[in-house]
């Protein structure tokens, strides 16, 4: 009712965008919380499983996420700037790189199951009590991942028709701004996945 | 007569998707009376199934299923949304001298959030498997193993937490943001301070709580393992994450009951409230003192000493920002010019009542006497006493100092104080023998008991008849007032903070103009 009659707040709407941020942090914050006390508990077990990881695949992600936040923070600054050529094309290569992220997700998670390691498998079930809570929280942290960037493609998906259509522009960006924070937050809890469940061998 | 709220626009559609502030309150005020009165007649039934030993009108799985199906109701679609869904949402953009919230059609997602919550949490209760018997604690190992329909309930408290999160971020960022000119912090009523304490609180623990449902959904169809045993993980975790959320949770439920209290206890001593500054920080204190005593529920759990030693000296902490609060109302009201109100009435029982809690807590608090008190009836009257007692009688106190304003009619008030009047007597009948019970040892949710625990049990049934009668009273008296009551005018009580300030009920916009502030929200004596 009275959207038009008063001025957008954008530094409000920023602050929502940031209050909400930090819920997400909360709900991994959960699960990083578990992390903690099983790796401490089962610290070896937590090693030889973390062995059985494909480290290639996960750098690759790893790149690919850092760079796709590159060209997220250069559409907006294209956004910003007026710049919508060069705003359009840095997000269409966001969301590209985000779809090769979800697709080499895809490989990496269809190589374990093939491999018999998936929750409740017999395969899991014969390994020590720790490696099966590694790989429950490695299908648990980098499912609800998955999911956030799966979330994330949409959203800039939808960003992108409201830049096509001019609905987002130089002079009304707080959305997109938005939406480049919550692909910041995606790519960043990826950067402490990364090494925690690749990189402890 | 100039349009408001109620009559600007017509239609069901006008009001289920209405981004105004004032009918989303309606809204959640009308749904929440609606499970509210669902979660009573569970409670009216268990307690009827206790007036004697033995099975007396129902098996012990539907006993089960009807304390699950009390608590979760109560918990998730009463008193935690309870004060800030309803009365936060109608009136904290009015005591900001604000249109409207940060974000509206945001605050309409957070009700709808909240409305399928609950149908949900409802269906839960005929659909499928059978009704979630594991307590409103979903406590794992059981909550895995059992066959009942534990995953539509976790889904549905899931949901209605992203409600709680979304109504919590978007008053955090109105108060920030949608202040009028010269409303500074130390010029806000101290409503709207309770409500920022708790939006902290509705926003960061409710993620927490969050991932632990999805945990034990995802650990009901996969078999992951994080909580089972058998599998290597440690059920304890799940307590300790079901308590990070639910024990800061209780704090959502009764500070903003203690900030309507503060905004009352003025208006009707006329006034000025004593020690604004030290009842603006207590909320605060006691919002951040409520995260680390999570693990007093976890007592008897196995966790070590000294864990439990910290966590039993951090609870009695929460005693010294509640007792702050406690002696500034009385200080207020101290030489006060009183006027014997039905909302004041409401806010005295409070103190009371909440005081019996909160003193009952502190024997919980303390390690010994809490082994032998753990899981007995002595907990249920505790947190019956703070939570019931507390926060759901202020629930009733402000909606009889605010029901005038929102509706723009008055109810009778000798019919309110004679309601009033059955709801504390019959919540003491029905209460107060459950801590002798516990203190005499009998465990908490069983459907059966030893023949000497028959008299206070049959009491505490024929206490739940009085408050029963007292709940009709009230909702027929004020039903009465709504159809045809006579017009309230726009500040019955002569309190001086912005919404007495505005015609009943209020305009669409609030304010024609957006109001300059000049003085502070109690200033009765200058």
């Amino acid at each position: 009712m009275n959207m038009t009659d008063t001025p957008k707040d954008n530094t409000g709407a920023k602050l929502g965008m940031w209050l909400f941020l930090f819920t997400e942090l909360l709900l991994f914050g959960g699960l990083f919380l578990l992390y903690a006390v099983y790796r401490s508990e089962y610290s070896e077990d937590f090693h030889f499983a973390a062995g059985g990881l494909d480290i290639a695949l996960g750098t690759l992600n790893t790149v690919i996420l850092l760079t796709s936040s590159l060209f997220m923070a250069v559409s907006v600054a294209g956004v910003q700037k007026g710049d919508r050529k060069i705003a359009l094309m840095s997000l269409s290569l966001t969301i590209a790189l985000g779809i090769f992220f979800i697709a080499n997700k895809y490989f990496e998670w269809s190589a374990k199951i093939r491999h018999g390691i998936y929750p409740g498998s017999e395969h899991l079930s014969g390994l020590p009590a720790g490696e099966n809570i590694f790989y429950g929280l490695y299908y648990v942290m980098t499912g609800l991942h998955v999911f956030h960037v799966f979330a994330g493609v949409i959203l800039l998906v939808v960003m992108m028709i409201m830049l096509k259509k001019n609905v987002i522009h130089a002079g009304d960006s707080a959305r997109f701004e938005n939406a480049g924070l919550y692909w910041h937050l995606v790519d960043i809890i990826w950067l402490f996945l990364f090494p925690l469940l690749y990189l402890i061998t | 007569m100039n349009p408001n709220y109620l009559n600007a626009e017509r239609g069901i559609k006008s009001w289920l998707f209405t981004t105004d502030h004032k009918r989303i309150g309606v809204l959640y005020l009308a749904a929440m009376l609606i499970f509210f009165g669902s979660g009573v007649v569970l409670g009216l039934l268990m307690r009827l199934e206790l007036i004697a030993p033995g099975k007396t009108i129902m098996e012990a799985q539907t006993y089960n299923a009807l304390f699950t199906l009390h608590g979760v109701i109560m918990i998730f679609l009463f008193i935690i949304p309870g004060i800030p869904a309803v009365f936060g949402n109608f009136f904290l953009p009015i005591l900001l001298g604000a249109k409207d919230v940060a974000f509206p059609r945001l605050n309409l997602l957070s009700w709808w959030c909240y409305i399928a919550g609950g149908v949900l949490a409802l269906v839960s209760l005929f659909a499928g498997s059978g009704a979630i018997d594991t307590g409103w604690t979903f406590y794992v190992p059981y909550s895995i193993r059992t066959g009942t329909n534990v995953t539509l309930g976790l889904s549905a408290a899931f949901i209605i937490g992203w409600s709680s999160i979304l109504t919590g971020l978007n008053f955090i960022t109105t108060i920030h943001r949608m202040k009028a000119p010269g409303m500074t912090w130390f010029r806000l009523p101290l409503f709207t301070w309770a409500l920022y304490a708790t939006s902290w609180i509705q926003l960061l623990a409710t993620p927490v709580l969050g991932i632990t449902l999805l945990l034990v959904i995802a650990e009901r169809y996969f078999g992951i393992g994080l909580f089972d045993p058998a599998k290597g993980g440690d059920p304890l975790l799940f307590q300790h994450m079901f308590w990070i959320y639910s024990h800061p949770a209780v704090y959502i439920m009764i500070i903003p009951g203690m900030g309507v209290i503060s905004e009352i206890i003025p208006v009707f001593a006329h006034k000025k409230i004593f020690g604004y500054k030290a009842i603006a920080f207590s909320s605060l204190a006691i919002a951040f003192v409520g995260y680390l005593v999570w693990g007093h529920h976890m007592f008897t759990s196995g966790m070590s000493n000294t864990a439990r030693i910290i966590f039993s000296f951090l609870t009695f902490l929460v005693a010294v920002p509640s007792g702050i609060k406690v002696f500034n109302w009385v200080a207020t009201l101290y030489k006060g010019s009183i006027d014997l109100s039905v909302p004041l009435l409401y806010a005295l029982s409070f103190i009371f009542l909440f005081s019996i809690g909160g003193l009952t807590g502190l024997l919980n608090a303390a390690l010994a006497v809490d082994v032998h008190i753990h899981d007995t009836y002595f907990i249920v009257g505790h947190f019956h006493y703070t939570m019931f007692g507390g926060a759901g009688f202020i629930f009733f106190g402000a909606l009889h100092y605010w029901f005038p304003k929102m509706f723009g009619k008055m109810y009778n008030q000798g019919a309110a104080k004679l309601a009033w009047l059955f709801l504390i007597a019959g919540f003491n009948v029905l209460y107060f023998p459950m801590y002798v019970l516990g203190w005499q040892g009998l465990p908490r949710r069983y459907y059966d008991y030893l023949p000497e625990f028959h008299n206070l049990q049959l009491i505490s049934t024929i206490g739940s008849w009085i408050l029963a009668v007292g709940l009709i009273l009230m909702f027929a008296n004020l039903l009465k007032a709504l159809l045809k009551g006579p017009s309230a005018g726009s500040n019955p009580w002569g309190g001086l903070t912005l919404e007495w300030q505005i015609p009943s009920p209020p305009p669409v916009e609030n304010f024609e103009q957006i109001p300059v502030i000049s003085r502070g929200p109690y200033d009765y004596n200058s």
